[in-house]
């Protein structure tokens, strides 16, 4: 028999069972064996494969901690001495899959061992790592969890088994920016034509490659003096009056409020709180300045720093949201902020 | 968000923990707070002192708003 395929599995504070966002901050800590998700990754992974242990780290001390963590954990792994690693799955979690990438970036370049991971297509990580990882397109929460696991085991195995691993749309992952040579059976010139003759009767093709698309947005010119501009308060970061008298979600937000800031001077623990439910609140709701600094803000406009805070602000909860919708959002807000003779903005995120 | 705020003409300058997120969704003007729950403070270090330090990351957004840059610049702690 074929030795089994050997894997350390990486995963958060949350699935590990640790805790929630109050246990974010949790550095790294390794378990032996398979923990979470990873029993159904065993389950999975059949005869052929195990998951000789578990690394597990905080989403928040990730992230606040990128370059210490990714030492640490890569570290633990590699005591393991696995074939491959699989982190997460991360769904829609924005810091647990930026985590799962930095973890897949440190093992390949420190370790030489390749990652499978699952994340749902709008997650930050996958842009800013899916060439250091292969990753399974998941649902944007757990519920997707039992079709994802099966998904990362067999690409799991296959590259444990350091098998030749097929081009995205063939393996089910999510594709990489890595280019490779095949041999087939039509020339290049009859390839494009046959292209082009499906594009032009309307039919179905499959580009060999496709144009990366950058939506870049050009700097917007500096404001000349903060002290005569009229600077407006955006936050991802959900902060709103005590209540939230416009039941933002505390993720995946369907929408938006604009709050009056006139004679606010300091956001109190009385008076306001965050609806935000992707950090640990504690912090925010004893002091939601901490998240909207309103009170330096009011500050250096009395010491005529700035020229003027603008009266109102305007808030959501940035986790789990999908882009099209923080995209209209914004542009509905920046329509308002222009007409209102805003000069700049502060955006604050958690 | 930020993106879309910039593409009407306003100058936006992000405050937030996580830099790589801020560069893959576009921000132009980034300046590195402090810590995931509390970007603009630190409960450790007393109502003073953490409002001095929410003072200075203001002060260096500001700051950003007034500087022109070409492409996407991170504002480093100082």
């Amino acid at each position: 028999m074929t030795q089994k395929v050997r894997l350390v599995h990486y995963l958060n504070q949350f699935f590990a069972g640790i805790g929630g966002e109050e246990k974010a901050d949790l550095p790294p800590a390794e378990r032996e064996g398979a923990l979470g998700p990873g029993i159904g990754l065993k389950a999975a992974l059949g005869q052929k494969g195990e998951v000789v242990a578990t690394v597990i780290c905080g989403d928040g001390y990730f992230n606040e901690n990128l370059a210490e963590a990714s030492k640490t954990v890569v570290k633990m792994i590699a005591k393991h001495k696995p074939d491959l690693v699989v982190a997460g799955p991360a769904f829609n979690a924005g810091r647990y899959g930026v985590a799962c990438g930095a973890v897949a970036k440190v093992v390949l370049e420190e370790i030489g061992i390749p990652t499978v991971s699952g994340m749902f297509a709008e997650n930050p990580g996958v842009d800013l790592y899916r060439k250091f990882a292969y990753i399974v397109e998941t649902g944007n929460s757990a519920a997707s969890m039992r079709q994802a696991l099966p998904k990362i085991a067999k690409l799991a195995l296959k590259l444990g088994r350091k098998e030749e691993m097929g081009p995205a749309e063939a393996e089910g992952y999510l594709q990489r920016g890595v280019r490779q040579n095949i041999f087939v059976a039509k020339r290049g010139s009859e390839r494009a034509l046959d292209m082009l003759a499906a594009k032009l009767n309307k039919r179905p093709f499959e580009t060999e490659y496709p144009l990366p698309t950058f939506d870049r947005v050009e700097p917007a010119p500096a404001v000349e003096a903060v002290k005569q501009s009229k600077i407006a308060l955006v936050t991802s970061g959900g902060i709103v009056p005590k209540g939230n008298p416009d039941r933002i979600e505390s993720s995946s937000a369907t929408k938006y409020g604009r709050y009056n800031l006139a004679g606010v001077d300091d956001l109190s623990a009385a008076s306001y709180e965050t609806a935000h439910g992707g950090y640990d609140p504690t912090y925010a709701n004893q002091d939601s300045d901490r998240v909207l600094p309103v009170d330096v803000l009011r500050q250096l406009e009395a010491e005529g720093e700035i020229g003027q805070l603008h009266s109102y602000f305007y808030s959501t909860t940035g986790n789990g949201t999908s882009v099209a919708n923080a995209a209209a959002f914004a542009a509905e807000i920046a329509g308002e902020l222009v007409n209102e003779g805003v000069h700049a903005v502060i955006l604050t995120s958690t | 968000m930020v993106k879309e705020i910039e593409r009407k003409g306003l100058p936006v300058v992000h405050l937030c923990t996580v830099v790589p997120i801020s560069l893959t969704v576009g921000a132009n003007r980034i300046v590195p707070t402090v810590a995931i729950p509390y970007p603009l403070g630190d409960p450790a270090l007393g109502p003073e002192k953490e409002k001095e330090l929410r003072l200075k990351l203001v002060k260096q957004a500001l700051q950003a708003l007034e500087t022109p840059v070409q492409e996407q610049t991170v504002f480093s702690r100082d």
